[in-house]
């Protein structure tokens, strides 16, 4: 069990959900190590701020995590977490290992969109 | 002074130091801000078991990081995580702070509690490969590299434990050092050399490293010699120390030769309100409760300058 304030992917099935009926998602996969809990602690910081876009994790560890850990988009990953970010139902970007809030930031921004100042 | 964007003190660092200097300072009702490079709990998240905490028996660095947070906060603490420092004016009676989220911040005090980060190699294909073969946590990622051989690089007591348990998953883990011998303590050299997954490449460094969609190999220079042999690996974990995050502070305030910042006894730096904790201070030891102590240290010292500077404005004020 992920213990973050992420909301929490427990199965495939919720997987699959998740991205179908949100236009933008990111999901962390991972375990509560060094290397994850710091790209967790920046979804939860970055969720107020980037309205559009659905963050989540889900635990490497878990079988139903094969929805992750065996695309072809993973291959050659040997550091966790896997990071996916997911258009419209389509995997559109994933990363290996710890990353920046900058680094997510370029990423968010350029696959989903930047956040709007109203 | 806007009430809003002014502090009788700001931390910068939101390690065990830094949340240790916000619970101590919003305690004494000053009205106190953290600010976060990275996500709050800093170096001590890394750590799996704490079990060296006085009055805790054991506890993740996570779990201990939350409950710092939650205490600092219920003291009315003010906390902005993955928010970095832009621009820092040290000098004169009000400090000012320029963060990342485009605000600028006003403080009597100042408290630096940057802390440290791990060392990286800096050499071609490190960034590239990060994730893909290079990792700096074994227990992370070693069991991406079950069945495989591995290169650990470093010479210190986290090298050496890590190499040996790393060969639960390894077949061969290489250990390649710049030196002749290992700084190590004795009884982790000695475990490491019994292992017989083990071997040794001494006297050597990674210069390169290549591969495709991930890491297939490494150039080893012979520091002696300097000959570069290509060397064919899965994956390389790096374990060579750690930097002070002092890089923002540079020609600010007395720093020495390693760019940690030189405290007195009573944690102040030479410049006058401006006082420091925690792993990037100039000390032998670094622990969880040492960067504790020395923050409740800053902590206070920073409180009594507050109010002294408080009591020299209000007099003067009076008097004209």
């Amino acid at each position: 069990m992920l213990y973050t304030n992420l909301h929490h992917v427990m199965t495939a099935a919720e997987h699959q959900k998740l991205i179908n009926e949100n236009e933008n998602v990111m999901i962390c996969c991972g375990r509560m190590g060094p290397m994850c809990i710091p790209v967790y602690g920046i979804m939860e910081d970055l969720e107020e701020e980037y309205k559009h876009v659905k963050f989540a994790d889900m635990e490497f560890d878990n079988p139903e995590a094969y929805v992750i850990r065996d695309v072809p988009e993973v291959r050659g990953f040997m550091g966790i977490p896997f990071t996916m970010y997911y258009k419209n139902g389509k995997l559109v970007k994933a990363t290996s290992s710890i990353q920046s809030p900058a680094q997510i930031r370029t990423i968010l921004d350029k696959e989903f969109a930047p956040v709007t100042v109203s | 002074m806007n009430d809003n964007t002014h502090f009788d003190a700001i931390v910068i660092g939101g390690g065990p130091a830094g949340m240790t200097a916000g619970i101590y300072l919003s305690r004494a009702r000053l009205k106190t801000l953290i600010v976060s490079d990275g996500v709050l709990g800093g170096q001590m998240v890394l750590t799996h078991e704490i079990a060296n905490y006085p009055g805790v028996e054991s506890i993740s660095g996570y779990q201990l990081s939350n409950i710092m947070k939650k205490q600092a906060k219920s003291f009315g603490c003010s906390i902005k995580a993955n928010t970095s420092v832009v621009d820092l004016q040290l000098e004169g009676e009000i400090k000012r702070v320029s963060l990342s989220d485009g605000n600028t911040y006003t403080a009597h005090a100042v408290i630096l509690t940057p802390g440290g980060r791990s060392r990286t190699l800096n050499m071609p294909g490190e960034a590239q490969f990060k994730g893909r073969g290079i990792s700096y946590c074994a227990t992370c990622d070693g069991d991406f590299f079950t069945g495989k051989e591995i290169v650990v690089v470093g010479g210190g007591n986290s090298a050496l434990e890590e190499a040996v348990s790393l060969t639960k998953y390894a077949t061969k883990v290489t250990i390649v050092h710049q030196f002749d011998h290992f700084q190590a303590f004795e009884y982790a050299v000695e475990e490491a050399k019994a292992n017989e997954k083990i071997h040794f490449i001494m006297e050597s460094a990674i210069v390169h490293f290549h591969g495709d969609d991930k890491l297939e190999s490494v150039d080893i220079k012979n520091l002696k010699t300097g000959e570069i042999e290509n060397f064919g690996t899965d994956g390389v974990f790096i374990f060579i120390g750690y930097v002070p995050n002092t890089e923002f502070l540079k020609g600010k305030l007395s720093m020495n030769q390693w760019n940690e910042i030189v405290v007195d006894s009573d944690m102040a730096t030479n410049v006058s309100g401006v006082f420091a904790a925690g792993d990037s201070i100039v000390k032998r030891y670094r622990q969880v409760t040492t960067a504790v102590g020395d923050a409740t240290v800053a902590a206070l010292a920073a409180s009594n300058y507050i109010h002294q500077l408080k009591t020299k404005q209000l007099h003067e004020t009076l008097t004209h």
